[in-house]
């Protein structure tokens, strides 16, 4: 971390770090670390730097540490033991997640939010009142606030719960039961992720397709196989049985390679090749006939086929090709 | 002087200034800072000193630390001199409930992998300074995420932070760049996307940007301060209508009995359950959603929509005739 943390950051984080460990003497140093979401190691660096700090050179005048018995106590730092009031930018992170949050009703109590925001308002060094700059974030993907509510409900009562789930991607409604283990809110959309006993797997539910949802008076554990994914890299995981599928995107379609996650992109003359694993070629297909040429399949051939012959049976629809 | 010159090095001396002037009971004067810190009495010349304390005065001001200058009278002259006020500086002791500081920590966790981690980590990390533990519990299986993997939106924060103009490459897809001048209003994440909105000087008026269609680097060009944001700009609305700007219309589609499930969620059905009544606002989305359902979705009006989705089935087709190129 000090590799990487500039002077002033890592300033920033001390005078946050020291009021902090003042109002915890004693406490112990491995737990201290990983509550200020350090390392060990960095954690002892920045104690040894604060023993070089006082408000004059003098001994007397020096910060004192001391980690005797892995116990951290800090002396003779009265001058920094109150923390910096909130910078701007400190402030709006936590004020434009709680409006997002209470604009998202039913995940979480809209009262407790309320309340914190005000207390919030008395922490900041100054308000951004008339005049000022205007951040916000909104969570509230329309999906109903009762489906949010009934998952929400469902994960702190550890139950299962029915869904009637509608998947596009193969144009159909479907009934499963599932383990609830997470409520996700990524790229603007919330999601359920659980333990589908239909597909026997970690399954994400986007809550704007869920068209019925019950809370199930059954035990909801999802069993120990399930693992929650990583969602860093976005909602898309590749899968052992995948296919893999080239696409050319000709320019404006090249969202697509940042989108999903792709094996490898090489420039082509009209924009990019990417190859990528999906574990269903259903989303690719539909991709492919909507973009009109943007995304072109060329490979596997039988996918490819496959959009050209719906592409065709389109038309025919309408009375033309054949 | 390398050893001034290492990260370490300085965050000391910083941390002495900032103890120094909190300590004091009145202002200090240059020379009177020079000597009670280390770091400084050790420069080799009154001028690398005086550069060294102007640039770490304006870096402690942008920590947000109120450092302020007040007159000190030296003999026949006045001359500045330095402290941080105490009661300006700490953090009130506010009480918070542990049901509050577990709400504080969702929306603190909400930043994480993102520019504002570091900021939202800090900021929690001093509400939490005064004892109560929250109850992290309470939100373990809720993860909500306000990603900004955006390179612009640290520099675009800091510009609308400080009101100051800005300048960046921006291209939508399919079109040519074109260099930007905005003052910035506001930024919004909206579906998963951030945006700013401000006054295009170039185009004289106010505009969305999509901050993942800034294709470079954004630079500052103005001072800080320089413009208001308007009283009744509502960020959130103008992303809206940009969105949804054109007129409502509606579309007439006949749907093959089983599919086309999530048009029909948006739509009405009519005496006929396989004839669907949709509203729309922008031909060109509704086309291309609609060609995805190939023969299984048709449109019987209106005749724009109807040849909008026959060009892009045939456009797709045409791509995909025979071996690829």
């Amino acid at each position: 971390m000090s590799g990487q943390e500039g002077a002033t950051a890592r300033l920033s984080r001390l005078l946050s770090i020291v009021p902090w460990l003042v109002n915890r003497q004693g406490i112990d140093i491995g737990e201290a670390a990983r509550e200020l979401g350090v390392s060990e190691g960095d954690l002892r660096d920045d104690l040894e730097l604060l023993f070089m700090c006082g408000y004059g050179p003098m001994t007397d005048e020096l910060i004192d540490v001391s980690t005797e018995g892995g116990r951290i106590v800090i002396s003779n730092a009265d001058t920094i033991a109150a923390p910096l009031r909130l910078t701007r930018a400190e402030a709006l992170t936590l004020t434009v997640a709680l409006r997002a949050l209470r604009g998202a009703e039913g995940v979480a109590d809209s009262t407790v939010i309320e309340r914190t925001l005000a207390k919030l308002d008395e922490a900041a060094a100054s308000a951004s009142g008339q005049g000022g700059p205007r951040v916000a974030a909104v969570l509230d993907d329309g999906s109903p606030e009762s489906v949010r509510g009934r998952v929400a409900e469902a994960l702190s009562r550890g139950r299962r719960v029915h869904l009637r789930y509608l998947v596009p991607a193969r144009d159909e409604s479907t009934e499963r039961d599932v383990d609830p283990m997470r409520l996700v809110s990524l790229d603007g959309r919330w999601y359920l992720e659980g333990w589908c006993h239909r597909a026997e797997d970690t399954r994400l539910f986007r809550l704007d397709r869920v068209e019925e949802i019950r809370v199930l008076d059954i035990d909801g554990t999802p069993p120990e196989v399930a693992v929650a994914r990583d969602l860093s890299a976005g909602t898309f995981v590749a899968g052992p049985n995948d296919h893999v599928v080239t696409l050319l995107l000709r320019r404006g379609w090249d969202w697509v390679g940042e989108y999903y996650p792709i094996e490898s992109a090489v420039p082509a003359p009209e924009g990019s090749t990417i190859t990528l694993r999906v574990g269903d070629t259903e989303w690719v297909r539909r991709l492919a006939l909507r973009s009109g040429g943007g995304v072109v399949v060329q490979g596997p051939p039988e996918l490819r086929a496959r959009v050209a012959a719906d592409a065709e049976a389109g038309r025919t629809a309408y009375g033309l090709g054949g | 002087m390398p050893a001034t010159n290492n990260p370490a090095a300085k965050t000391e001396r910083l941390m002495n200034l900032v103890m120094t002037l909190l300590y004091t009971r009145r202002p200090l004067s240059r020379a009177r800072i020079r000597e009670i810190v280390e770091q400084y009495r050790l420069a080799p010349s009154d001028d690398a000193f005086e550069r060294m304390f102007e640039r770490d005065k304006d870096e402690l001001r942008e920590l947000g630390i109120p450092l302020v200058t007040e007159e000190i009278s030296a003999g026949w002259e006045d001359e500045p001199g330095y402290r941080i006020h105490h009661r300006d500086y700490a953090l009130p002791q506010i009480h918070f409930d542990s049901d509050e500081l577990a709400v504080l920590g969702l929306a603190a966790r909400t930043w994480s992998h993102a520019t504002l981690a570091g900021p939202a980590g800090t900021a929690l990390r001093k509400l939490r300074t005064f004892g109560v533990e929250a109850d992290d519990e309470a939100f373990a299986f809720i993860e909500a995420r306000l990603g900004t993997s955006e390179p612009a939106f640290g520099p675009l924060l800091e510009a609308l932070l400080a009101l100051r103009p800005v300048r960046f490459p921006y291209a939508r897809p399919g079109e040519e760049g074109s260099t930007r001048e905005v003052r910035p209003w506001g930024l919004t994440s909206q579906s998963g996307h951030w945006y700013l909105t401000g006054l295009d000087t170039g185009r004289g008026e106010p505009r969305v940007f999509r901050l993942s269609r800034i294709t470079g680097k954004v630079t500052t060009s103005g001072k800080a301060g320089s413009y208001a944001v308007p009283a009744d700009h509502d960020p959130v609305a103008m992303i809206r209508r940009r969105r949804s700007g054109r007129e409502l219309d509606l579309a007439r589609l006949r749907l093959r009995p089983g599919s086309g499930n999530a048009l029909r969620a948006r739509g009405i059905a009519g005496e006929d359950a396989d004839v669907l009544e949709l509203p729309f606002h922008d031909i060109r989305d509704l086309a291309q959603e609609l060609a995805s359902y190939g023969a299984s979705v048709v449109v019987e009006e209106p005749a724009a929509l109807r040849e909008a989705v026959i060009a892009v089935l045939a456009a797709s087709a045409a791509a995909h005739q025979g071996a690829p190129a």
